[in-house]
């Protein structure tokens, strides 16, 4: 595979050579064949990528009589929106949900607050500690959770050395927690967003006798909201479909998150397989996530590649 | 080297540099407490939610502490970490997590180079390639793992449809996840789905860094494909390759989400994170889970220093 990719480039390369050195010329059945298998390629590509999720909408739209056929058919003949329909009837589902979007939001807003806050110090301020506070951040994104889950649950159900509230199931509990993937993970790509801009900016505001903040408020935040879209999808994607926190900290749907529901997802009575239904519901929640993904690709790319962190 | 250098160019000279050089006067030492009061409810969370209980597991690794139990836990000394490296259970566990990281890892990189490779070449409908390449990406991994349990079901799955009835390439059904023979090869499968495309775009970030002239003069020297690939894309591609390997790798280690949703505890593909989590919760054996995590974050530990050490916090 790796060869394909060098042919295009060698032909690319050897186009412009050609008033220079007289390259090698195939005969066209041979890059015939060659384009015919680079499509080929691509189409692999795209079915390997694609496929599962076509085929979780497909059975999520198959009446459930057709859906224990073999073998499976494609295509569904005829469409079936009864699995969506019991999906967004069902109570639990809809709770679900409306913790979910309420924990993402919530991790999403208190980490970009005081994440950008923290990264204007380090992106733009000089000061002892500095490269400490960097490394300590950079280490917590890869943080593995299951490393503090006993502590954090004994901390949320206030057994530790504070007098807390119990928050065992709530979806504060969960927004707290969920700083730990987010914060970090903010604060690296935001303080590398304002190392970015150029210095002057600030420099000529503040010898116009503006102070820090207002500099930050008036001049740099705007500049950074490019930079603060992209951090906040990324934490929204990654808070919306964390899983480990939210099936430990919560036991039942005033606080589960949809993951949980999916995971625990089951037929209307014992004896149906559930199937259809969490392929509609896994179809729910994912489709606001992939179309966010369509419209803000360019940033979630930049974004990825400069956090290089999942979450 | 860093991960963003592609991303947002430094400036030349950084405001920071010129400021170092200014003298300290009473302006600068305000400077510096606006920064660290800046910074101050950033690193109080940070405290509060990641060291401290990470110290807490620490001590609690060291006890016999019960979940929701009126006994008074007892310092055990490692009497929890020499117990899990004896039983054959945990071995196993830990086993299974090498197995899994090494694997998926393994296989994420040679579909994720292989396809970078491909996107790279101009061909019309490149971006659209490119953005169905973020799919899995965003789907949570407990939908995939949902969808992939359904593609693998013995009877009734795409999977054993596409292998059985449609290329004749297998005799008979297989139930993947079922028999637990295949159960870890399988999921090890979808993790590969679910993260050779984040590979790939990590990867094609790094080959658009290669200035092409470099091919083209080796092409005057005469060079081949295959040398070109091995002597000088490879050895170019390798920051961006180092840092795709180690964050994967990080990844795939603590890996529950996806073991958890297909198999929950069975024994035949419990990693060490799933095991931790069913000591510290499930069986309230907060002690000794807590030593299994413990491990988990010791080796995590590891590779972090490694990736501080590349990517050098200094020159940001």
């Amino acid at each position: 595979m790796a060869s394909t990719a060098a042919t295009a480039r060698t032909t690319r390369a050897a186009k412009g050579l050609e008033t220079i050195a007289a390259p090698r010329r195939r005969p066209p059945i041979s890059k015939i064949v060659g384009r015919i298998l680079f499509w080929l390629l691509i189409l692999f590509i795209l079915f390997y990528t694609l496929f599962p999720f076509y085929w979780a909408i497909v059975s999520s739209l198959t009446f459930d009589s057709q859906l224990f056929n073999t073998p499976a058919s494609y295509w569904p003949s005829q469409i079936d929106w009864s699995h969506y329909a019991y999906v967004l009837r069902n109570d639990d589902f809809l709770k679900a949900l409306r913790n979910s979007v309420v924990v993402s939001v919530g991790t999403v807003a208190i980490a970009l607050l005081l994440g950008s806050l923290a990264a204007f110090a380090l992106g733009r301020i000089q000061f002892r500690g500095r490269t400490a506070i960097l490394y300590i951040i950079l280490s917590m994104t890869m943080f593995p959770g299951v490393a503090i889950l006993g502590s954090l649950f004994l901390m949320i159900r206030g057994e530790w050395f504070l007098h807390t509230p119990n928050l065992y199931n709530t979806r504060i509990a969960l927004i707290v927690t969920y700083l730990i993937f987010t914060l970090p993970f903010t604060i690296w790509v935001m303080t590398q967003f304002f190392k970015a801009m150029p210095g002057e900016l600030e420099e000529a505001a503040l010898v116009d006798g503006a102070g820090y903040m207002r500099v930050f408020w008036q001049i740099l935040l705007p500049l950074a909201a490019p930079g603060l879209v992209t951090t906040g999808l990324l934490a929204f994607i990654a808070a919306w479909n964390e899983f480990l926190f939210a099936l430990t900290f919560t036991n039942n749907y005033d606080a589960r998150t949809v993951q949980v529901a999916i995971s625990q997802f089951s037929g209307r009575t014992q004896y149906e397989l559930p199937y259809a239904n969490r392929m509609a519901a896994s179809v729910l929640v994912t489709l606001p996530l992939i179309a966010l993904v369509l419209i803000f690709q360019r940033k979630i790319l930049a974004g990825l590649t400069a956090g290089a962190v999942k979450g | 080297m860093s991960a963003s250098a592609d991303v947002a160019p430094l400036p030349e000279v950084s405001t920071a540099t010129q400021r170092r050089e200014r003298p300290a006067g009473t302006l600068g030492r305000r400077r510096e407490r606006l920064a660290w009061l800046l910074v101050l409810p950033s690193l109080l969370v940070v405290l509060l939610v990641a060291l401290y209980p990470l110290i807490q597991t620490f001590r609690l690794s060291f006890t016999n502490t019960r979940l929701a139990s009126a006994r008074t836990p007892r310092v055990v000394g490692f009497d929890n970490y020499v117990d899990l490296l004896r039983e054959d259970a945990f071995r196993s566990t830990l086993w299974h997590t090498v197995v899994f990281t090494v694997s998926s890892v393994f296989f994420e990189t040679i579909l994720g180079l292989a396809i970078a490779l491909v996107i790279h070449s101009n061909f019309r409908g490149r971006g659209g390639v490119r953005t169905a390449m973020l799919v899995p990406w965003a789907i949570p991994t407990v939908v995939s793992a949902s969808m992939w349990q359904w593609m693998y079901h013995d009877v009734f799955g795409v999977v054993n449809d596409i292998l059985v009835n449609r290329l004749h390439i297998l005799d008979q059904k297989v139930a993947w996840l079922a028999n637990p023979a295949t159960a870890l090869p399988a999921i090890i499968a979808v993790d590969v789905w679910k993260t050779t495309p984040f590979m790939a775009l990590l990867l094609l970030a790094g080959l658009q860094l290669i200035s092409t002239d470099i091919y083209e003069a080796s092409l005057v020297d005469g060079a081949n494909r295959v040398q070109q690939f091995f002597q000088i894309t490879l050895p170019l591609l390798r920051p961006a390759l180092l840092v795709a390997l180690i964050f994967r790798t990080l990844d795939a280690f603590r890996v529950f989400d996806v073991i958890y949703v297909m198999k929950q505890f069975a024994p035949e593909t419990m990693t060490v994170a799933v095991y931790a989590r069913q000591q510290l919760i499930d069986l309230a054996k907060l002690g000794r889970g807590s030593a299994a995590a413990v491990i988990i974050f010791l080796c995590i530990f590891v590779f972090v220093v490694l990736y501080t050490r590349l990517i050098k916090v200094e020159e940001m």
